[in-house]
Formats: structure tokens, sequence, C-alpha cells
């Protein structure tokens, strides 16, 4: 039976294994022939912060509000884009400089809702998502402070 | 109620979770905040900037001025910085 109504379907994901982007796009597009563009953003762990050489980067979460929070955003873009696919996996545990921490892919007709979904996406996961960033650098052990760049980011999706 | 704490903010009180019993007049995250504070010197550092503190109610961000009444799970936490 065909239906022209287009289904979302959203994935999401906290784990402590790594991910394999063209696999997560191939299931995110496996026999869809209503997609037109995927975006996919992946955030990577660097090994300069601001002035600091980063040793390791050890992310701990909330776990339960975790998937809740990143639920409520992707729920959000959904209502506001017209998407056909969402995945968002997080990693969790501790990170060398190189290696995947987050991927948010976001499936539509069209490149311009998955380009604004993806982007949203990842400005609220910044900023409201429990996650929490320490940092062994050459300046020791500390918790990487927010920045107020991020919550300026997430503030212009907001809508009056 | 069950109270969480997460980064620094478990770090500093020293666990990573609890059973509380505050006073009934207790209302609000923020009181609850000032209550804590007083238990210990853990606490009165953890909560040392009260206003840089995030809390979450059942798994939802809530401002200092929310009601704590039939709360299950608490949590506080420092401003995130995942992604």
């Amino acid at each position: 039976m065909t239906s022209s109504v287009s289904v979302c379907p959203v994935t999401i994901r906290i784990q402590e294994d790594d991910f394999d982007i063209a696999r997560e796009i191939a299931v995110l597009t496996k026999s869809r022939t209503d997609i037109g563009a995927v975006v996919s953003f992946s955030g990577i762990c660097r090994a300069d912060d601001d002035s600091a050489k980063v040793a390791a980067l050890t992310l701990e979460h909330y776990p339960g509000m975790a998937e809740e929070e990143i639920r409520r955003h992707t729920d959000e873009a959904v209502s506001r884009w017209p998407l056909n696919g969402v995945t968002v996996i997080h990693r969790v545990g501790r990170f060398m400089p190189g290696q995947n921490i987050v991927l948010v892919l976001t499936a539509s007709q069209h490149r311009q809702a998955a380009f604004h979904a993806a982007e949203f996406l990842m400005d609220y996961l910044k900023t409201s998502a429990p996650f929490w960033k320490k940092e062994e650098s050459d300046a020791g052990t500390n918790w990487v402070e927010a920045h107020a760049r991020d919550d300026k980011a997430a503030a212009r999706w907001t809508r009056s | 109620m069950k109270v969480k704490y997460f980064a620094w903010v478990r770090e500093r009180v020293g666990k990573a979770e609890e059973t509380i019993e505050p006073p009934a007049s207790v209302r609000t995250v923020e009181e609850l905040i000032a209550w804590l504070s007083g238990q210990s010197e853990a606490y009165a550092y953890a909560f040392e900037k009260p206003k840089v503190i995030r809390t979450a109610i059942d798994h939802a961000h809530v401002k200092s001025d929310a009601a704590i009444a039939g709360a299950r799970e608490i949590a506080f936490f420092p401003p995130m910085t995942g992604g």
C-alpha cells in the first residue's frame, strides 16, 4: 500500500561505541525514494581548546533525561521542518583528539529543511541536552565551561 | 525525594545521588538549594554560586522559582557542554 504522507523515523542513541556515518545514512535512507537530501554533522574531539593542548575528553551524561531532552528537540524539529528522518547519536566515555563524539543526520525532500534542522538540533544539543565535558590538557584536568556563543546560537531559533 | 548531582556539582557534593527529606517550608528549587547549602561545607561549596546551577525536575529543565512539591527526582548540574 502506498501513502502520500511522509514518515519520519527518529532514532536517538547514547552509546560508548563509535558510529559509522555511512552506515547510519544507509539505514536512514533504506527503501526510501522520497528523500532528496541528507545532512550529516559530526562533532569530533579537538586537540586544542583555546590555548590548552587537549589530551583527552570525558563525556558524562544524565541517563534518562538526556534521551528525553533530545527527543523533545527532535519532536520540535519534525514539527518545524518537513523532515523524512532524523538520527542523533551522542557518545559518552573518554575520547582522544580525532575521535567522534556526536552525529546528527537529518533527511528531507529538499536540502534547506535538512540543513536548518541539523543546525537547530546541534545548537540545542550544546545548550540543553544534559552532557558535560571534562578536559585533560597540559593545563590540568578541568570541566569545560559553557560558552555564551552557544547560548546565542540556540537563542536564534526561539520563536516569539 | 531523590536528588542527583552531575559533573562538578557531583564532585563537590561528594556523591552522585541520595534521598533527602527537606522540611515543608522548603517549597522551591531556590529554597532547596539554600537548605542544602546549610547542610555541610561540601554542599555550600557545590552551591556557592546558585545562579550558575541548572536544575531538572523529573527529567525536565526548570527555573529556580519552580515548586518542588510532587517531584520524584531533582537533579542539579552545571551549564551543559555536550555536542
